[in-house]
């Protein structure tokens, strides 16, 4: 049973992770109906960030913040600068530079950092904690905590402050939001900036359990992707709680489906995604799209 | 363009592609070898994305069907290698077939990390049915030999073939794709409503489509095992797939030259940042892709298309071209 | 040996006249250079060995600006293929048919030596001295033209196994292992190891991971729940480092063998944890740089001062580049043995010819032999224990070739 508990918790701290990066794939998503395929590799080099201002003596918090500001900033800017050009170009054009972006970021990374693995620092103590037999860390608890957080925060960003409305609407329906006097691009700026932050903290939580390195990011990504398709393109909770639930499923196969064991953990992982997707074939939270005919 | 314009400017290419043995290396011979093989497998996801409109990020998944159908025929069973060619395109097709089906139900972007996730399961299940596939060693292959004693080296055979089979889907392709079927496809992606609507069975072309353009790519993906004459699960995968979605976009969506093109892309221009950047080729490549999709955001074919539209239509004439 | 050394001489001469291509005998050789060809993963899963070819180079800078090998400059040209054999087989055509390389030197990893394997000896070109363990490298008959280097993993397994057997009664083994041809390779030196004791039973739990894969704790979890005092680690150095942090995050303290694969200690143990890595057991074969006991040895104190000199970007805790280095030492001395004559064959005839060859960043007591039988150039190793600073040897030095 304390087995079965451990990995559930060890499940949820990941899937927390997975979820982070999901909700900043579906908020980009959200606002521009593109999937950022660079956001795993943007949040990796924010993370490096941190760890070049701590490398220079700057303490936990004030690296920690001073990244999150910085890449609102640069996620900001790739959105006016990089992204802008092929505005209202056909989707998948826009995707190519998106994945254009994903081996810039990673082979700077590369070569500024080298690929050899750095330890990242963890603002919650390292002592384990037990509860009965089960053991876990408080980086673990912490992690998930943090992402409820900023779950929260986005919420109440997006539900009660005007700017979250006024970019509510551009992502709706940009062509009356303009004439309401919104400046729809500047809006389109703001969501990546703000998922850029959400990457970077999904990576300043995770470098420490996977230890930094410009492939750091990958792996995640591609969990990420599965969690927001779980929980539906169309739901930023969605996305967060379909992280959890894949976290969870990806070690409760690991531990208990013994004829399949790990050498079919990830196949596995996915295979419940996609019948998830025969059966609700807009993810699990996320409301289908309905097209004008 | 005229078609006899069109006619004369594709024989004289064709004559390029069989001359060039005489003028190149047997190893750019194999790298051209590798662009034919591309163009198949990018024509087969073309066929489905560019002109049906189904994302797939899991024709890699396809490629390596093909790839070890070919080498366990080859391994296990010495089956001579031109028969693997329609054998991993038919188990494909099916394959595909029977993917698309599920598939119907999934829009847009569902779909396309569905087969997002089938492509990044593959190299798991090669590795784990290893008495099959020989697991993570992987199996060695001969390269083919040219036959009836022809004075040719194997890279120039493998050329030949390669070319010859390219033709061939190429020319099947434009059949297909300019006629009814074509246009129904076509239509589906556009409209799918109202291609509903004007009685086209729209999940039958859907899946098929699937089937076809899967069977393209395992062809494609049999002629690579030939050409490298080696597979290993771990080459196949998920950036695999994401270069062909690079490839096609690139070459030019709903293209049949811009397969080629975009063959073209994929095979050389990595080379081409290693040599401008030995610190940081990938970023090298990163930037070519973007300023690509600057310059020419429907890809290079679709943007000659547009360019060629605009000319006819400012000379005034009103052919369709 | 006259009439040869007059030919050559008037090869020359013809091709320093334009008349003859210095290609028609020797490709890559030339009077003032010999080419050699390697790929390595620059970029993409495998990156963090790059730093091997990168640590090459440099030492072969080093070599030139000592005058070369019998007075010929080496020519290091190297190109990334991602660890992607199809990449690795195009790159190697190019080095092969495009660059006229006299041959290929420490190409690295199973499934892109693999892929190349039957092309180098279809094509009769050494490829010499390939950077990894699997133990398929040491075949003179089958394949004459590739040679290994380091002490093969099933070999290396076979020492734990060994180990185990003497040390813990009552062994209940766990083991976890990267899914592909080298943790399967260690995996299987093992197995082997147990059964010839009559042992495989020990073995309790077997978990496997990805390289995609983000984390190993959940398998480290279960290892611990399996109830095993024993764990074998087969895991590259970025997993190696998640396991050995996650067992002692999880109070796990078994018996913890580590592959020798992951044994930096700048690399691998000091991000997980110094202590967390008290204790730790792993073969050797070279000197790690970052072990206090090698400060004032000669071979240490040089290697340190051609870092700083030619590789000042490279890391020196790192015992990547202590192998890069010494790799590079053993093909210097095939190319002395060779003197004149740098025909494939002679190049593939000398690497064969290693007699104690002792190079300085090796263990005390382990020394370079191959002969035209013995395509396994470094087989001993010796134990090592963790103390929280450095590795310790203890034991005596195993032999493979001594069955």
């Amino acid at each position: 049973m304390e087995i079965l508990f451990q990995q559930i918790v060890s499940g949820l701290a990941t899937g927390g992770i997975y979820g982070s990066v999901a909700l900043a794939l579906v908020m980009i998503y959200q606002a521009t109906d593109v999937v950022n395929y660079a956001q795993g590799e943007m949040a990796m080099f924010s993370t490096y960030l941190a760890w070049s201002m701590m490398n220079a003596g700057v303490p936990y918090w004030a690296a920690f913040f001073g990244t999150l500001v910085v890449s609102f900033v640069g996620g900001l800017l790739i959105e006016r600068i990089v992204i802008r050009p092929v505005e209202g170009k056909p989707v998948l054009t826009i995707v190519i530079v998106c994945i254009g972006l994903l081996v810039i970021f990673n082979s700077v990374a590369g070569w500024i950092y080298s690929y050899i693995q750095k330890p990242f620092p963890s603002p919650f103590p390292p002592r384990p904690i037990m509860l009965g037999t089960v053991v876990f860390g408080a980086h673990d608890v912490g992690a998930i905590v943090v992402t409820l957080i900023v779950l929260a925060f986005l919420y109440a960003f997006f539900r009660y402050t005007t700017l979250g409305l006024a970019m509510r609407a551009a992502a709706q329906n940009p062509a009356s939001s303009r004439l309401c006097g919104i400046r729809v691009g500047w809006m389109l700026a703001i969501g990546w900036g703000l998922a850029a932050m959400v990457g970077a903290v999904a990576g300043m939580m995770v470098a420490p359990i996977v230890f930094l390195d410009p492939n750091m990011m990958a792996g995640i990504l591609i969990y990420a992707f599965a969690s927001a398709t779980l929980g539906g393109f169309t739901s930023p909770g969605g996305a967060v709680i379909g992280g959890l639930i894949v976290g969870v499923i990806e070690n409760i196969v690991g531990t208990y489906v013994s004829f399949i064991g790990t050498e079919l953990k990830l196949t596995v992982a996915l295979a419940v995604i996609l019948v998830v997707l025969v059966f609700k074939p807009s993810g699990l939270f996320g409301r289908p799209a309905v097209h004008r005919v | 363009m005229s078609a006899r314009v069109r006619l004369g400017l594709l024989l004289v290419l064709l004559a390029i592609a069989v001359a060039l043995p005489l003028f190149v290396s047997n190893f750019r011979l194999f790298q051209f070898t590798q662009v034919a093989t591309y163009a198949i497998a990018l024509l087969g996801l073309n066929m489905l994305t560019g002109y049906n409109g189904q994302i797939s990020l899991g024709h890699g998944a396809f490629y390596a069907l093909g790839a070890y159908t070919a080498a366990i025929m080859i391994d296990k069973w010495n089956v001579p290698y031109a028969l693997t060619l329609p054998v991993a395109g038919l188990l494909c097709l099916v394959a595909g077939f029977l993917f698309g089906i599920p598939a119907l139900r999934l829009e847009g972007l569902y779909l396309a990390l569905a087969t997002f996730a089938l492509a990044l399961a593959v190299p798991q299940i090669l590795k784990y049915f290893e008495d099959w596939t020989g697991g993570s060693q992987g199996i060695v292959l001969s390269k083919p030999k040219p036959p009836w004693g022809l004075a040719i080296t194997p890279d120039q055979w493998l050329y030949f073939f390669t070319l010859a089979v390219m033709l061939v889907l190429f020319f099947l392709a434009r059949n297909l794709l300019a006629g009814r079927t074509g246009r129904a496809i076509v239509a589906i992606r556009d409209n799918p409503t109202a291609a509903q609507a004007m009685g086209i069975n729209t999940p039958l072309y859907k899946s098929l489509t699937f089937g076809v353009s899967a069977g393209y790519t395992g062809v494609a993906g049999a002629l690579s095992a030939l050409t490298i004459a080696f597979v290993a699960p771990d080459t196949f995968n998920v950036f695999l797939s994401i270069t062909f979605l690079v490839g096609i976009v690139i070459g030019g969506l709903a293209s049949i030259s811009g397969a080629i093109l975009g063959g073209f892309f994929i095979q050389f221009v990595p080379n081409w940042a290693q040599d401008i950047s030995k610190a940081a080729p990938w970023a090298i490549y990163g930037v070519f892709l973007i300023l690509t999709m600057y310059v020419m955001p429907f890809g290079i074919a679709g943007t000659a298309r547009l360019l060629m539209a605009r000319r006819l239509r400012r000379a005034g004439t009103a052919r369709a071209g | 040996m006259r009439q040869r050394s007059w030919m050559f001489v008037l090869l020359m001469a013809l091709t320093l006249a334009g008349i003859v291509p210095a290609t028609a005998d020797t490709p890559g050789v030339t009077a003032t250079e010999i080419k050699i060809g390697h790929t390595n993963p620059y970029s993409g899963n495998a990156s963090a060995y790059g730093t091997i070819g990168k640590v090459e180079a440099a030492y072969f800078r080093m070599i030139n600006e000592q005058g070369g090998v019998n007075g010929r400059k080496i020519n290091f040209v190297t190109y990334d293929d991602g660890y992607s054999p199809p990449k690795t087989v195009e790159m190697v055509r190019k080095l092969l048919e495009q660059d006229q390389v006299a041959f290929l030197f420490n190409t690295l990893g199973t499934p892109t030596n693999s892929a190349i394997h039957k092309y180098m000896n279809d094509q009769k070109v050494p490829q010499l001295f390939v950077a990894t363990g699997a133990t398929k490298w040491g075949d003179p008959k089958g394949h004459p033209w590739t040679m290994g280097w380091q002490p093969t993993y099933q070999a290396e397994a076979k020492i734990y196994a060994a180990y185990v057997m003497k040390n813990v009664p009552n062994a209940k083994i766990g083991i976890l292992y990267q899914n592909d041809d080298y943790g399967k390779d260690y995996l299987k030196g093992f197995k082997d190891g147990l059964a010839a004791a009559n042992a495989s039973k020990a073995i309790v739990l077997e978990q496997s991971y990805e390289v995609t894969d983000p984390t190993v704790d959940s398998q480290v979890v279960n290892l611990k729940n399996s109830g095993a005092n024993v764990f074998f680690n087969i895991t590259t150095p970025k997993f190696a480092s998640q396991a050995i942090k996650k067992a002692h995050d999880i109070g796990w303290k078994p018996l913890h063998l580590l592959n020798n694969v992951s044994a930096s200690v700048g690399a691998v143990l000091k991000p997980a944890g110094l202590e967390a890595s008290k204790d730790l057991i792993t073969a050797l074969y070279l000197k790690d740089p970052t072990d206090p006991q090698w400060k004032n040895d000669q071979g240490y104190k040089d290697w340190l001062a051609f870092m700083k000199k030619y590789y000042p970007d490279g890391n020196t805790d790192d015992v990547s580049n202590v192998f890069g280095y010494t790799v590079a030492q053993g093909l210097v001395q095939v190319l002395k043995q060779c003197g004149n004559d740098l025909s494939r064959e002679n190049v593939m005839k000398q690497a064969a010819s290693l007699k104690d060859l002792s190079l300085p960043m090796l263990l005390p007591g382990i020394k370079v032999n191959t002969s035209p039988t013995d395509f396994y150039p470094i087989e001993q190793e010796q134990l090592a224990k963790f103390d929280g600073e450095r590795w310790v040897l203890f034991g005596e030095v195993y032999d493979a070739s001594k069955k």
